[in-house]
Order: structure tokens, then C-alpha cells, then sequence
């Protein structure tokens, strides 16, 4: 990076708006932000995009926008709900954003809580969705949409598409001078005390609760983020996670705007990955899923290659595993090594980073869960440089982050820049730092709940530091029990174990106040599903596949092998697994079993499933379920079928090794 | 963002023809195969800017006459005027260089070409170049190239396939290739367009896609849309006016409800001796 850190002149530059006149002015021509649109990336460079927020933000003004007014934000990435964000905050407004995959029942408790008076939508189904749910939001006035299609024939009544505003606010412009000025006014009025952005959090527990970030909480942790890898307008990343997300906010709205970096939105969510071939982010987040697809991918497609190939792939595989990550942290390596890894390079590294869209990576994230270590070997050996963090919404994401050179797979990493972390006696982490969240939104318990009065926050999270100094997290604090014997129970850190494997796609364990640990397994229906295509076994449904003998074989395998791992580790000993089952149905966010951001909602699945735990525990072979699903369109149905339990033998645990205390 | 396409415009000679005046009429068609008698004096018509189904039992003769209208098959008796030109000799390429574009039963595309390269092959007859120029792709006919490709991103687009773009289309799920099959006959800009079918072995959710995509050619576009669907569900809630034909006679016509009230149509279903 030899282009100079816009960061040296952030003096005065205390809300994001002012940051955009900022780069409109200095980086006028280069690049802000592009989309792939009918098969071509069009690109707005920063003068483009202030022109466009602008005249947005004025039309919205003539639309009767005030000073404080909440715009709820909902659809795909795109560069115009990108530019509304902007608008809004540019006239002292807070961007709400909303879950666009949300039913319309969640988005109702959002859109009334947040008191909007605007929405700022993708198309038609949000608009739909929105329109459906009218009755209960009176605040609500006005709907603006992106994509025009398929509303031409909507009462326009209280719906404006995106160029009409903006036209508005083009003629406004042309008919009255002194429009822009004013523009300009309202964005030097604003001051970092502001709140920037209010973002509900997915909610794994009970209602989203609105987190309110400032100005100063963002462009803080957004400084932190860009100095901490020294990120700058050469780089570029691709826009694709919810934008309700903090995550996204912060990297590809916050960090974009304060680094000047160039953000792509894709064509659609479909072509993500053809999308970050083509544009070849320097800078990548994902969740652990993401990367573990992609490797699906790979090996689904390398197993119909031919010979060659294969022997290829597989022979640098691995000399990759044997020497990659060393040489991606600068660690000697033998000569002989590095003169094979140069090789594999040519042959297998470079074509399969091209492949995976990561051929200009210099640095990946990942965060939300954990990563199997096997999954994170694997990219950073074919030298990319994948690392993870560990955030929240209440702390504008960073809490604590791998620096380069010290990235470990069961880590989480060390203190971010400005952040202070204690463990506190229960073991629960908590944090202090510039990024701690205002408030949450009309709800000064939770607030009081989670902030302590000398602003240190409960992250939930039970975790302590390594040897190394770095961060641990094992489960969420409330999840970590102890079975009825006395033995900790940490039902998170069993499932990412058992989900490591890659026949398991998610999994729930039982074990609070009981005997032994339980669990519930969901096969990965394309894992598994490949596999039963190669052995020759038939299935109809997901349902058959997952009650199929054979499978029940692997995955008791499996949990041999977890149980095994366990009976090594001290602390976790008492917690292998004694009866599980395969559920017919995977688990999914519209029957609330699972967050929006694909978390297990733990209580919530204990009472569904009820008969299925307590067939778990008194000792029976087989049960029987019958449960209501509901479908992507609201529909409802209904699975049905008896459900095998599986019994497992409980290895001895070893105690020849002295006991290693974990936690100090 | 910068690009502004309309994807599919209306063609100059339908616009001709305001919306609600009768773009296609059927006068006592008559059509045997020997001794099989596949239409007995069929009559109705085809009003632009409408969804006109076409329904009725296995054998009724419902593709026959869309062949008819396609010009694939000659009606020994009976008169077809489209776009208020009586049609004397017709052959498909002449009814497509009109404005007739269809789709088929049985998916009839490119297998070996991608999503994309099926849709521009719709665009053949909108092309002015000739071969030689086309085959360098030079000048005149790369600009002409690039218009095309634009409409064809507008249908893609439109059709949500972009995900599948370079896709062989071989390698795709049948919904998906009806989708493609749908865009190539987008791609020519049709007046009149004729689906066999389109919802013929989707599941539900392929079949709501499907219908939604029906209405919004129609709605957006304004083309002129004739089907044929054994749905009766689908076909009660997407068309305007239904004709039923039963053994090659028509033996109703209107609107879905009141061919839902009709005896005459209940019988042919359900079955009753003749």
C-alpha cells in the first residue's frame, strides 16, 4: 500500500457525511462504488456518489424529512440503499437497517419499535412485505424503492421510486440556489455525538433490541479496523452480508468510507461467488460457513476431475499443509519446501485463489462462530491470509482480533486497538472501548443489564485468555452449565466440534441438570448428499436421507471420534456425548429455530422438540414427531415420522496427564 | 446506475393496434389429420394486452391450435387474421418475422449453449447484419452486437437468471430451462406470445415463479399472451378469457369465473357419455 492513509486529517472529520464530502473532494475520480448490472460492473467514483446522496437527501427534504427522523433500510447490498444510509445521516436522520429476509411479522416488531416514518427499500417484495403490515405501523409514511419493476401499476400515493426523489431534489437544486448550501449546513450541523446508526440485534434471546451506535462509536472502531491492517483507497472489497449487520455497516459502509476503499455490490445473491471472481476483493469477511461452501465446492468439482488433476491437487494439497502457513507467517521453512510450494503455487495455489475470488486477498475475516481448524489450515496454507475476530454490535464489532503473524484456529485473538477486556468471575468476557454502544433503544433495563454505570460491557460470552494472550470463547455464559455429576457443561463448544465434521451441517446439545450430554444432529444435505450419490444410496427427501441406516452409521462414526477427542481434554471429559438422533428436518429461521444470522435458538428448540429430548433420556429406542413447518411464503405444512435414538459408549478418561487449568 | 434499458419495447406494427382491439382472430378452423378430425370450426379471438387461455381435456386439440396459429399446421377450412392481415400461406419463420414467438411443451432449447447464447439466438430475426459481417464482428454489426446484448441483459434480468448466465443450459433444472426457454421468445420482441404448457412438471413454488413471471410480461410489456395449461388453479388466476375445447369443438368461452360455473365445461372434465 503506497497510497497515503487518508486517516492523517480525520481531525475534523466527526460524522460519516463529512468523511464523504471529504473523499469526494480528494479522491474525486476514483472509484466509491460498483455494481454488476445487466452483466456489466457500473461504477460511481466519489464525486458521483456525493452527487447522487445529495440530491437524495434534498429530495428527501422536500418529501418533509426532519431533523431526527428513523429510515428503515431493507433490502440486498445495493449502491443506493448504500447512498440512502448517507442521505439520511446527512440530514441528522438514523438508518435503521432491517433483515431483508425477515418475515413480514419480524420486520413489523422492527419498523413500529424503531418508530420509522420512511422506509428505503430494495423492490417489490419489501415493498409488499411492508404493505401487508401497514396497519400496525401509523408512523409510517412513506415507502421508497430501488428496483422499479413489477410497482408501476402501485398506488404512488405513498411510494416514490429512488430517481424520483432524487429528481426532487434535482430540480429543487435547479430552481433554488441556495439548496446545496443548505445541504451543506445540515451536514456541518451534525457532530459525533450523534447517533449514526441504530441496529437490532438478531435476537437470540427474546425481541431485537435496537443498539444505538454514535457518529464517534463508528468512525472510531471503522479508524481502528483500516490502521489495524492498513487498509486505504487501494483497496476493495465486496459487499454481500445483510446490511442490518454490523458487521457489514462497519466494513463495507464505515471502514469503506474512512479508508476510501471501493465497495462492489453483486449482481444478485446468486452470483456472489462468479461476482468476487470477477472483482477480486483485497478484502474479505465471511462467516465460518461461507468458507466452508466454498471448499464443498472445490472438492465436489475436483472430484469429477481427471486423474492428472487430481494427483496434482491432492500431491500439493499436501506440501501445502505441511509447509503454507509457515511460509504465510514468515517462519523458516526448508529450501527444498519453498522451492515445491513456488511450484504448487503455479500449478494449484494460484488457479484455486482465482477460483475462490481470492487471487487479490490480502486480508480475509472471519467471526460470528467457529471456524474448524481443518477449514482455516486449508486457506491459509494456499497463502491466504484468513484470520479472525471476535465482535458485537454494542462494541461497533471489535473486541478482540488476530494481528498478522499470531492467527490461531481456536482463538479469537488479542484486544483490538483502544479496547480493554476483563473476564469476569463467572467467566464471562466483558469489554470497554471507544465502539461501546449508546443504548439500546427504548429499553433502559436491558441497557442497565448490560452496561455496567463505569462503561464496561457484558458481552454474554463465556471465554478466557490463553497462554498467549489470546482470547478464548467457549459458549455463551448462560449456556455453560454443569450436568447433574458436577462435570462443565459447554454445549456451543460440543456442537462446533461435532459441526466440524463435514456431514454435520448443525447441532444441538442437551445436558443442563441432566445426567449426560445429548444431542440433536442436522446432516449437511450437500455433503451427505454427495456422498450418497457416489455410494449408490437412493433417497426422495431430506428426511429419507437423513433416517437412512447408512448415515446413522457415519455419523455414529463421528461422534466415536468426538467422544474419543473428548476423553482427552480434562475439563470436557464428562461431557461426551451418550444418545443422539438425526432430525428429519433442518433446522431453519423461518420456524424461529435458528436466528437470521443462522444461530441455533437453543430454549426455543428444547420446547419444540420436547418429545424428542425426553425420548432422549428415558432410555427409548425410537420416538415419534410430528411438527408443523412453515414455508419461505408462509405457507405451513407438516413433517412426520419416528425418529431413531442411537446409543454411544463412553470412552474412559485419561488422567495419566496432569490436569492443565485452561482458564488461567 | 448509469445503464437505463428498457428491456423488451413494444414493436412499432402491434402499437398499431390499440389495447382491448382484436389482435388475432380464429374464423371456423377446420384441421384433420385423415380421418381424425383435431378442430371442427373453431372460433375466437385474441385481444392485445391480454392473457387468453386455451384449456380442455387430453386430445381436445389445445396444441394443435397453437400450431395453427404458428402457421405449423394448415387448417384445411377457416380463416385467421392476424393483426387485422388475413393470413393466406403460412410457414412458422413467417409467423415469427411478424411478432409470434412461442414456447413448447417439451423444452425445445440449445442444450449445449449457455442461458445467454439461448436468449440471443432469439434475437436472430432482429438482426440487420449479414453473415459475413456478423462473422468478423466488426463495425456496424458489433454495434449492433452490443444493442443486442443489451436486451438480451434486460430479459435476464427481468427473468432473474442472471445467476445462470453462462450456464450451459443442458446443466440446468428443468424450471430454470422453461425460464430460459421464456426469455429466448422474449428476446423477439413479441406481439403475440405462445406458451404450451409453461407450468407443465414444476413443483409449486417453480409453478408461482413461473406465473409470476407470466404477469408481469403481461403487465410490464403489454404482450399479447395465449397459453395452454392443465392447472386449472394457475389458469383461473392469471388469464383474462378462456376458451375450452373438447374433441376439437370450442364448447365455451369467457371469463375464468364464469368457465368455472359452466355445465358444459364441467361435464368434459368430469366426464360424460357422449
Amino acid at each position: 500500500m503506497n497510497a497515503k492513509s487518508p486517516a492523517a486529517d480525520a481531525g475534523a472529520l466527526d460524522t460519516l457525511p463529512k468523511v464523504l464530502l471529504r473523499n469526494a473532494a480528494q479522491y474525486a475520480n476514483r472509484p466509491a462504488m460498483r455494481h454488476k448490472d445487466y452483466g456489466i460492473w457500473q461504477t460511481w467514483t466519489w464525486q458521483e456518489l456525493r452527487d447522487e446522496v445529495r440530491a437524495f437527501a434534498i429530495g428527501l427534504r422536500k418529501l418533509g424529512f426532519e431533523r431526527g427522523d428513523a429510515v428503515a433500510i431493507i433490502g440486498d447490498n445495493r449502491p443506493r440503499l448504500y447512498a440512502a444510509i448517507a442521505a439520511v445521516q446527512s440530514l441528522g436522520g438514523i438508518p435503521v437497517p432491517v433483515y431483508q429476509d425477515a418475515v413480514a411479522d419480524e420486520m413489523a416488531y422492527v419498523l413500529e419499535h424503531a418508530e420509522v416514518r420512511l422506509g428505503v427499500v430494495g423492490d417489490q417484495e419489501q415493498v409488499d412485505k411492508i404493505f401487508s403490515i401497514t396497519d400496525r405501523l401509523p408512523k409510517l409514511e412513506r415507502i421508497v424503492y430501488d428496483e422499479e419493476r413489477g410497482l408501476g401499476t402501485y398506488d404512488p400515493a405513498r411510494l416514490h421510486s429512488f430517481r424520483q426523489v432524487q429528481d426532487l431534489g434535482r430540480e429543487e437544486m435547479r430552481v433554488n440556489p441556495g439548496a446545496e448550501g443548505w445541504w451543506l449546513d445540515e451536514i456541518a450541523n451534525g457532530t459525533s455525538a450523534d447517533v449514526s446508526v441504530m441496529l437490532y440485534t438478531s435476537g437470540t434471546t427474546g425481541r431485537p433490541k435496537g443498539v444505538m451506535l454514535t457518529h464517534h462509536n463508528i468512525i472510531v472502531s471503522a479508524e481502528n479496523g483500516n490502521k489495524f491492517d492498513g487498509f486505504g483507497p487501494d483497496d476493495l472489497l465486496l459487499a454481500y452480508l445483510p446490511m442490518a449487520w454490523v458487521g457489514d455497516h462497519i466494513f463495507s459502509y464505515a471502514q469503506a468510507y474512512m479508508g476510501a476503499m471501493c465497495v462492489c455490490c453483486p449482481e444478485s445473491p446468486e452470483t456472489v461467488v462468479e461476482d468476487r471472481r470477477e472483482i477480486g476483493p483485497t478484502y474479505f469477511f465471511a462467516p465460518p460457513r461461507v468458507f466452508e461452501n466454498l471448499l464443498t465446492q472445490v472438492m465436489v468439482r475436483m472430484e469429477d476431475a481427471g486423474w492428472l488433476k487430481q494427483r496434482m491437487f491432492h500431491h500439493f494439497l499436501a506440501v501445502a499443509r505441511r509447509c503454507g502457513e509457515q511460509i504465510l507467517d514468515g517462519r523458516p521453512v526448508a529450501f527444498s519446501d519453498r522451492l515445491l510450494y513456488r511450484l504448487g503455487n503455479v500449478l494449484v495455489y494460484a488457479p484455486l485463489r482465482n477460483r475462490m475470488g481470492f487471487s487479490r486477498t490480502r486480508v480475509a475475516y472471519t467471526a460470528g462462530e467457529a471456524i474448524g481448524p481443518e477449514l482455516f489450515r486449508f486457506y491459509r496454507s494456499l497463502g491466504v491470509n484468513l484470520k479472525q475476530l471476535y465482535g458485537q454490535t454494542e462494541a461497533s464489532v471489535y473486541i478482540t482480533i488476530q494481528p498478522d503473524g499470531e492467527v490461531y484456529s481456536d482463538t479469537v485473538g488479542k484486544p483490538a486497538p483502544d479496547v480493554e477486556i476483563k473476564v469476569a468471575d463467572d467467566g464471562e468476557v466483558m469489554f470497554k472501548s471507544p465502539g461501546v454502544f449508546l443504548k439500546y433503544y427504548k429499553n433502559e433495563a436491558a441497557t442497565n443489564a448490560t452496561k455496567t454505570p463505569d462503561g464496561w460491557v457484558h458481552t454474554g460470552d463465556a471465554g478466557f485468555f490463553d497462554q498467549r494472550g489470546h482470547l478464548k470463547i467457549i459458549d455463551r455464559a448462560k449456556d455453560v452449565g454443569r450436568l447433574n455429576g458436577g462435570a462443565l457443561f459447554a454445549p456451543k463448544y460440543l456442537e462446533n466440534r461435532i459441526k466440524f465434521f463435514p456431514e454435520v451441517r448443525e447441532a444441538v446439545a442437551f445436558g443442563q441438570g441432566r445426567d449426560y450430554v445429548t444431542m440433536f444432529i442436522n446432516i449437511d444435505p450437500i455433503s451427505v448428499g454427495n456422498w450418497a450419490e457416489r455410494n449408490n444410496v437412493s433417497y426422495a427427501s431430506y428426511q429419507e436421507l437423513a433416517s437412512h441406516p447408512r448415515i446413522e452409521e457415519i455419523i455414529t462414526r463421528r461422534m466415536e471420534e468426538l467422544n474419543a477427542a473428548l476423553a482427552e481434554e480434562p475439563q470436557m471429559a464428562g461431557s461426551q456425548i451418550r444418545r443422539f438422533l438425526i432430525l428429519p428436518k433442518e433446522l431453519d429461521a423461518d420456524d424461529g429455530e435458528l436466528t437470521r444470522t443462522q444461530k441455533v435458538r437453543r430454549s426455543f428448540i428444547a420446547e419444540r422438540y420436547g418429545t424428542l429430548i425426553t425420548a432422549l433420556y428415558d432410555g427409548s429406542k425410537a420416538c415419534h414427531l410430528h411438527i408443523e413447518v412453515t414455508f419461505e411464503d408462509g405457507r405451513k405444512g407438516a413433517i412426520e415420522g419416528n425418529v431413531r435414538i442411537l446409543d454411544m459408549k463412553a470412552y474412559p478418561v485419561r488422567t495419566a496427564e496432569p490436569v492443565r487449568e485452561a482458564a488461567e | 446506475m448509469k445503464a437505463d434499458v428498457k428491456p423488451i419495447p413494444v414493436s412499432a406494427s402491434a402499437a398499431a393496434i390499440a389495447p382491448g382491439d382484436i389482435l388475432l382472430s380464429v374464423e371456423n378452423v377446420s384441421l384433420s389429420f385423415g380421418g381424425v378430425r383435431a378442430l371442427r370450426e373453431v372460433c375466437f379471438d385474441i385481444r392485445k394486452g391480454e392473457i387468453r387461455a386455451i384449456i380442455g381435456p387430453n386430445g381436445a386439440g389445445k396444441t394443435s391450435m397453437l400450431n395453427v396459429i404458428n402457421g405449423f399446421y394448415h387448417p384445411q377450412e377457416g380463416v385467421i387474421t392476424f393483426k387485422g392481415r388475413r393470413r393466406h400461406q403460412m410457414r412458422p419463420y413467417l409467423a415469427a418475422s411478424q411478432g409470434i414467438a412461442r414456447t413448447f411443451q417439451n423444452v425445445a432449447l440449445f442444450k449445449g449453449m449457455s442461458t445467454l447464447d439461448n436468449i440471443m439466438a432469439g434475437r436472430t430475426l432482429k438482426m440487420r447484419r449479414g453473415f459475413v459481417w456478423q462473422l468478423f464482428r466488426h463495425g456496424p454489426a458489433r454495434l449492433e452486437e452490443v444493442e443486442h446484448r443489451r436486451r438480451a441483459e434486460g430479459i435476464i434480468d427481468f427473468l432473474q437468471i442472471a445467476h445462470i448466465r453462462k450456464v450451459p443450459v443442458g446443466q440446468l433444472p428443468y424450471g430454470l430451462q422453461k425460464r430460459v426457454e421464456l426469455g429466448r421468445a422474449l428476446a423477439m420482441e413479441p406481439d403475440l406470445l405462445l406458451l404450451d404448457e409453461p407450468m407443465a412438471g414444476m413443483n409449486l413454488e417453480e409453478k408461482e415463479d413461473m406465473s409470476r413471471f407470466i404477469l408481469e410480461v403481461n403487465r410490464e410489456y403489454g404482450t399479447t399472451i395465449a397459453l395452454i395449461e392443465h392447472d386449472m388453479g394457475v389458469v383461473m388466476d392469471i388469464s383474462d378469457r378462456v376458451v375450452v375445447l373438447d374433441y376439437g369443438r370450442k364448447i365455451a368461452d369467457g371469463s375464468p369465473d364464469a368457465i368455472k360455473a359452466d355445465q358444459t365445461v364441467i361435464d368434459a372434465y368430469l366426464g360424460v357419455a357422449h
